[in-house]
């Protein structure tokens, strides 16, 4: 079977791979993907958030044009691959010890921008300590910390933000709060600390939302010049393969369920408005 | 000018670490090497910018170094056994990820929390990988406090060589004592752009990831046997040994460390009775000194091999040796020092006794 | 009438058809094909000629596979190359 014979005819126009697009005017391009995201497919299941976020961490970079000056680290998680995807210099690291080893890289390379790259078992639960020291000693870089709530490539076990009753491979039942603790808010909780420049809570599942977690991507990035603390950026995110759903059902899901327990927003801003 | 200086094994290790231009140092403390953690805090930053950071524990701190020496600086971290322990998952990153850092283990007894006097029982953690999974360290021994500085600006030049984590591997007395020790001039802090390292991805070369996740197992084997040659070619130019009277010797002590020290003055007791005995003190630990030890077997009629620990080195002892000879086994545990009589009475009673 | 007019291209060998541009799309102008892709997924496609150019589909998109453009008001020729093909292909494209 050949190409052609896969393409519907009539939408044959709208179909083109990537690389027959010089059809289009540059001028023209309202929205493309940004250079820095490496044109491969990515590993994530369909409709997972990581491929959303990859992308604007790569815009943000591309806007600021500093792919030259970025460091990126990547724990065990989905997105330990994150390196394969981002045309920067990365760093795999161990489960938990992503700020670790971004403080490493920055205390030596304090001129870089250095960002981890977590998700919620890995930054609230084997990391915790990390997390917390390394937001306390305010070090300039920048956390991404994906939460959805399970853990993902381990198979969908209980994470520690999972929610009350939220099902998992290992709270089949529920999670109950009582035997297994309530899920954790460490966004809040790492707010409290003096080390903390900018935290903030956001989500990719619709338009708008993406948009904002851009805005708020392109700040933590550019605090870090100022020396002032950490920057800290939650994204609410859907599993859909693990929380059991289509992609379209999980952000409905996420909506519904994820975002009244962890409501999205600034939770801590610079005072002066990051000048 | 020779510049000799009293000094705490701890702190001529410390002050090396600066005089070698290393960049960074993580640690956490824990007795008996905080005054390593210590004296580069006090000197360090001053005098040549160097940074150092106490971790909120050795898990952060080895993954530190591992972020860190990514980026091709000179980077190193030090701690004792329970510490040690704790770095093993990190240390196996490192190994994987071929990253060059210096380690320092000043041992002390186990197992368990055990005590805060000087042990060997961290001779397999520390040779054998220690770790998950198929790497080695390459390990080298000081006996001196003039070693614990020397072996600080060899272990950089070693790991940037062959872009491995060295491990210095010395004990809680060492670390503690005071000695002469003559320090090497200062060495300037300077960066080299290294090609596989990560420093933020210019134009003109392509991305660099550090990693050890490869999960395909052919891609895994290769990477696998990739090490495996790097640890033949160093088993092939790095063996380090001293051999103290032993061409002569009928009898040899193998030891490592501070021991050996002790060894060497158990032996001159020996030859004052007129028994000719030899210490053969491994420096490199891994590489290890097999075919050096397999040839005096030919010429001694046994071997005794002393350690602070329950018999860990003596297994490699029996390999070198592989049958040649019988091999004898003195150990003191848990922080005891064996003195120079007590070695003697096992020699004359384990060693001569069974030649007689 | 001066109406924005916007135009996307679907990398149909990127899209595991998880539909998100779908739902995110105000003109409703999306749909899964009936055919897959290389990968095995019933890849998304574009069914009218209604887009405005919200960008809203290539937000959503997690692999980075629609491109948006602008429609210029006076159409030149594009020509698309297709390789790979029982033979080369080259395609006219009116505005």
């Amino acid at each position: 079977m050949n190409e052609r014979a896969l393409i519907d005819d009539e939408h044959y126009e709208h179909t083109l791979r990537a690389e027959h697009t010089e059809i289009i005017d540059r001028e023209n391009i309202v929205y493309e993907k940004p250079g820095t995201l490496i044109d491969i497919d990515m590993h994530y299941c369909p409709g997972c958030g990581h491929g959303v976020v990859h992308r604007l961490i790569a815009e943000v970079i591309d806007e600021m044009e500093i792919q030259s000056e970025v460091i990126g680290v990547a724990p065990v998680g989905c997105s330990v691959l994150a390196y394969n995807y981002l045309n920067i210099d990365m760093s795999e690291a161990a489960h938990g010890r992503a700020s670790a080893a971004a403080t490493g890289i920055k205390r030596v390379m304090p001129e870089k921008y250095v960002f981890s790259y977590q998700g919620d078992g890995d930054l609230a639960a084997i990391g915790t300590g990390e997390t917390i020291h390394t937001c306390n000693r305010g070090e300039n870089i920048l956390f991404l910390f994906i939460n959805n709530g399970i853990y993902g490539m381990t198979g969908g076990q209980m994470a520690p933000t999972t929610l009350e009753g939220m099902k998992s491979t290992t709270s089949p039942f529920g999670r109950d709060v009582a035997t297994m603790g309530a899920p954790l808010k460490i966004t809040e909780l790492i707010a409290q600390l003096p080390g903390t420049y900018y935290v903030t809570r956001q989500s990719v599942h619709t338009a708008n939302n993406v948009r904002k977690a851009k805005k708020a991507i392109r700040k933590g990035f550019e605090y870090q010049k100022l020396n002032k603390g950490t920057c800290f950026i939650e994204i609410v995110s859907n599993c859909p393969s693990n929380w059991k759903m289509t992609p379209i059902e999980s952000n409905h899901w996420l909506n519904d369920n994820m975002l009244p327990f962890y409501p999205l927003g600034d939770i801590k801003v610079p005072k002066n408005g990051g000048k | 000018m020779k510049e000799l200086k009293l000094m705490k094994g701890n702190e001529a290790l410390a002050e090396a670490a600066i005089r070698a231009g290393c960049d960074a140092y993580f640690g956490y403390p824990i007795t008996p090497q905080s005054e390593v953690l210590e004296y580069l805090s006090r000197e360090a930053n001053a005098r040549t910018g160097m940074v150092v950071l106490q971790a909120e524990s050795e898990i952060a701190s080895i993954n530190m170094v591992y972020g860190a020496a990514g980026t091709g600086k000179k980077i190193m971290t030090s701690s004792s056994s329970p510490g040690m322990s704790l770095m093993q998952e990190g240390i196996s990153y490192i190994a994987c990820a071929e990253l060059p850092c210096l380690l320092v283990n000043v041992n002390r007894g186990g197992p368990g929390l055990g005590t805060i006097q000087p042990g060997q029982g961290d001779y397999f953690q520390s040779v054998k990988g220690g770790g998950h999974g198929d790497y080695k360290l390459i390990v080298l021994a000081p006996a001196t406090v003039q070693e614990m500085s020397d072996f600080v600006k060899e272990g950089f030049e070693l790991a940037f060589k062959y872009r491995n984590p060295v491990l210095i591997l010395t004990d809680g007395a060492l670390g503690q004592m005071m000695e002469k020790v003559e320090l090497f001039p200062q060495q300037e802090r300077k960066f080299e752009e290294l090609d596989w390292a990560i420093t933020g991805k210019p134009e003109s070369r392509p991305k660099n990831a550090i990693t050890s996740l490869h999960l395909k197992a052919e891609k895994m084997e290769e990477i696998n046997i990739h090490l495996q040659k790097k640890y033949r070619e160093i088993e092939k130019n790095e063996i380090r040994y001293e051999a103290i009277d032993c061409d002569d010797a009928d009898y040899i002590i193998t030891a490592y460390g501070l021991v050996a020290r002790i060894c060497t003055k158990a032996a001159q007791l020996a030859r004052k009775k007129g028994i000719k005995v030899g210490v053969l003190r491994p420096i490199s630990l891994f590489p290890f000194p097999y075919d050096v030890i397999n040839k005096y077997a030919d010429k001694v009629t046994s071997i005794l091999d002393v350690e602070m620990n329950a018999g860990q080195m003596v297994e490699d002892v029996r390999l070198a040796v592989n049958g040649k000879v019988p091999v004898e086994f003195y150990g003191r545990m848990g922080g005891v020092v064996p003195d120079p009589e007590e070695i003697l009475k096992v020699l004359e009673e384990k060693l001569v006794g069974v030649a007689v | 009438m001066a109406k924005v007019k916007g135009d996307i291209i679907i990398d149909i060998e990127k899209c595991k058809g998880c539909e998100l541009c779908i739902e995110a799309c105000p003109q409703d102008s999306l749909e899964r094909s009936r055919q897959v892709n290389n990968k095995g997924y019933l890849y998304i496609v574009k069914v009218l000629d209604n887009c405005t150019g919200c960008t809203n589909c290539a937000l959503v998109c997690p692999e980075g596979g629609i491109t948006v453009y602008r429609k210029t008001e006076t159409g030149k020729k594009q020509i698309a190359k297709i390789d790979n093909v029982t033979q080369d292909m080259n395609i006219e494209v009116n505005e």
